[in-house]
């Protein structure tokens, strides 16, 4: 039992935290809210799952990639393909020159489906590639860049080409990826029509749950000695790798479950919103990702989704009112987050909570400072 | 190669190269005053390409004045709006660095936020200010026109223009950085901000100025680039990743390896745009360089350094 509280949760202040976070996104919301604005609370709720994937890579890990985009996009556009097969069936195009192929193909002249298409028919096919594909393109990615000891910021600009890259492939090549537009006009899942607002609710509390497990499987990781290696690393890089262990199989290691949380919350985009486009894999979605992490706060898993439901709200809220206003609103933030409260809201947070609640939150945290320089002995490293 | 001859093809090359020569001249213009932030300083900036834009609007404006007010001074305008682009991107940059970047110096992952935040905010300035669409200023007649070699061959007068001022600053910024007394201080500065200061020189000041005059080169990489595409909010952003592929290639600190990497990178794209499209010639390009960098972290003129 202890072991669930301490490691899974985070102790007292961890447990409550993820406690207030459930409640709000799964009672709260759903309550106040209609239809339409829970459906956005579940698009900005899968944007969280790459701030979380940021709070450990960034915060915890000390490398800033500015391409999680890449994995958010491989993940939406793996379901988003199964789910334009499906819409497209011989019967539901007929009209085209080309019936059983997806429209966008259809216009530019395709007569077949391309073989990397294929394997999309299938169900389990699709979710095993959306949970493997973007963990091991990062892997191969982490592995050519930190077994040459490639960092921080050459690490955050590579990254940030990768995702050009893709960008660019995506909009070009129209025939097999539907260009700039995207994937869209997806209908149902499995036979099962997933416009409905039925459908929608289910997907936004399926969101939630996968969320919240998410935050969990990241505590139990940074809470383990993995992690406290890994905020050893971001610390004293060259400490760790002295005392023998191979830092770069770790940074490859984070790295890759980053790829991966960011890749769920690319494929629950595509299913909550009904379309996947180039215009969230680029440089501008990914540094926003960035953007939500910093404002959240670097360091709280719990933090980000907060900071991600803040900027988001805010960016809907002023781009329909005062759309000049946003973008002076969005880099004034950035620029006070960086100069004036670096930890972000989880910061400002800890900082400035009553005081009652920063007794109650002080007690864990310190006995978990004593357990890091204790770990440290030579003893337990052998 | 069907359909063409051979000396159709010497001249698509040449031609194609020529056009990768004015790409060439914008993006070493935007590459030297990233690689002294970025190179020399290890300041992020993100914002540089908005410096640019700066620079761009700056010669619109000065065009539009000229136009309306001084009819007669048109074909001098261009050189003096270059000068004062510089001017005004430098007093921009200088202005940054004291209310912000000043602040971030042990931080520089964080400095790429705060300039991306800036860059934001200039956006959305010039969006207020010059409008959402895109603007050329009058160029020169001078400026106009081509220069023909042979009866295939035509090489554009502004693009020989750009070259020439492009040589210019790469030159003004070798004897400032290598050969005057400024750079050797602004390279003890960079390498060891403490050691610097101890032996007495003003490390806030050059920092100060070594930023402002990599913001200003952006300002006249701005107006020159005015010269061969029109300019709008966005523009900046549409090269800040090419410029920073350009100084990480070429080995951040090392000024020749930026010359040879921009020069490598504009040709490559510009005669692979003419046989695949332009979109599939920049991926192959730019994955081509993600390639050499994963064998050559440090990029290809990495300056031998203890780490």
């Amino acid at each position: 039992m202890s072991f669930v509280y301490d490691k899974l949760l985070g102790g007292k202040s961890g447990a409550m935290g993820l406690l207030v976070l459930s409640v709000l996104i799964l009672i709260v919301f759903p309550l106040f809210l209609d239809n339409f604005r829970l459906n956005l609370v579940g698009k900005y709720l899968t944007y969280a799952f790459a701030a979380i994937s940021l709070v450990l890579l960034w915060g915890y890990g000390g490398t800033l990639s500015l391409g999680q985009g890449i994995f958010f996009g491989l993940g939406g556009y793996g379901m988003a393909m199964f789910l334009k097969l499906e819409a497209s069936s011989p019967e539901n195009t007929a009209i085209q020159s080309t019936p059983g192929i997806p429209d966008f193909m259809d216009w530019n002249q395709l007569t077949a489906l391309p073989w990397f298409w294929e394997p999309f028919n299938s169900f389990a096919f699709t979710l095993v590639a959306i949970l493997v594909l973007p963990a091991l393109f990062a892997y191969i990615i982490g592995v050519a860049m930190f077994k040459r000891r490639v960092g921080g910021v050459y690490f955050a600009i590579i990254t940030q080409v990768i995702a050009v890259i893709l960008t660019v492939l995506i909009v070009g090549q129209q025939g097999y990826t539907g260009g700039i537009n995207g994937i869209t006009d997806l209908r149902t899942l499995n036979g099962w029509d997933m416009t409905s607002d039925g459908a929608k609710t289910l997907f936004y509390y399926i969101n939630c749950a996968l969320l919240i497990g998410v935050i969990v499987l990241s505590r139990y990781i940074l809470s383990s000695k993995f992690g406290r290696l890994l905020l050893a690393i971001r610390d004293k890089e060259d400490r760790v790798r002295f005392s023998g262990y191979d830092v770069a199989n770790f940074k490859i290691f984070i790295f890759c479950f980053a790829a991966f949380v960011s890749a769920i919350g690319g494929a629950m985009f595509t299913l909550q919103v009904g379309f996947m486009s180039p215009s969230f894999v680029g440089i501008v979605p990914s540094i926003e990702m960035v953007i939500f992490a910093a404002v959240g706060g670097r360091m709280s898993l719990i933090g980000v989704v907060y900071g991600t439901l803040l900027i988001n709200f805010g960016k809907t809220a002023f781009s329909e009112s005062f759309p000049e206003l946003w973008l002076f609103l969005m880099g004034g933030t950035f620029i006070a987050v960086v100069m004036f409260f670096p930890n972000g809201l989880a910061g400002l947070w800890s900082q400035y909570s009553p005081a009652l609640l920063q007794r109650f939150r002080a007690t864990p945290d310190e006995s978990k400072q004593v357990k890091i320089a204790s770990s440290l002995d030579m003893k337990e490293f052998n | 190669m069907g359909g063409y001859s051979y000396s159709e093809l010497g001249a698509i090359f040449a031609m194609q190269g020529f056009s990768g020569i004015s790409l060439f001249s914008v993006l070493l213009l935007m590459a030297l005053g990233l690689a002294i932030i970025f190179g020399q300083m290890g300041v992020i900036n993100m914002a540089h390409g908005e410096f640019m834009a700066v620079g761009a609007y700056t010669t619109y404006l000065m065009s539009s004045v000229t136009e309306s007010f001084f009819p007669a001074f048109l074909p001098f305008y261009f050189v003096f709006s270059i000068v004062l682009a510089f001017l005004v991107a430098g007093a921009m940059g200088y202005l940054a660095e004291y209310v912000l970047i000043r602040h971030l110096y042990s931080r520089p992952l964080d400095t790429l936020l705060a300039t991306w935040g800036l860059s934001l905010i200039m956006q959305q300035s010039f969006r207020s200010l010059f409008g959402a669409r895109e603007v050329s200023p009058t160029l020169p007649d001078w400026l106009m026109g081509a220069y023909p070699v042979t009866d295939l061959i035509d090489i554009p007068i502004n693009g020989l223009f750009v070259l020439a001022l492009t040589i210019a600053v790469t030159l003004g910024v070798f004897y400032l950085m290598f050969k005057s007394s400024w750079g050797l201080q602004v390279r003890a500065t960079t390498q060891n901000r403490s050691m610097s200061g101890a032996v007495g020189i003003n490390t806030k000041k050059i920092d100060r100025y070594t930023f402002a005059l990599g913001c200003g080169i952006a300002g006249i990489a701005g107006a020159a680039f005015t010269t061969i595409a029109s300019t709008g909010p966005t523009t900046g952003t549409l090269y800040i990743v090419d410029t920073f592929m350009v100084v990480v290639f070429g080995g951040a600190a090392s000024l020749f390896g930026t010359i040879a990497s921009a020069f490598s990178i504009a040709q490559a794209q510009s005669i692979l745009e003419f046989f695949i499209s332009g979109s599939m010639a920049k991926v192959l390009t730019l994955l081509v360089l993600v390639v050499i960098l994963m064998f050559k972290p440090e990029g290809l003129f990495a300056s031998k350094v203890r780490r």
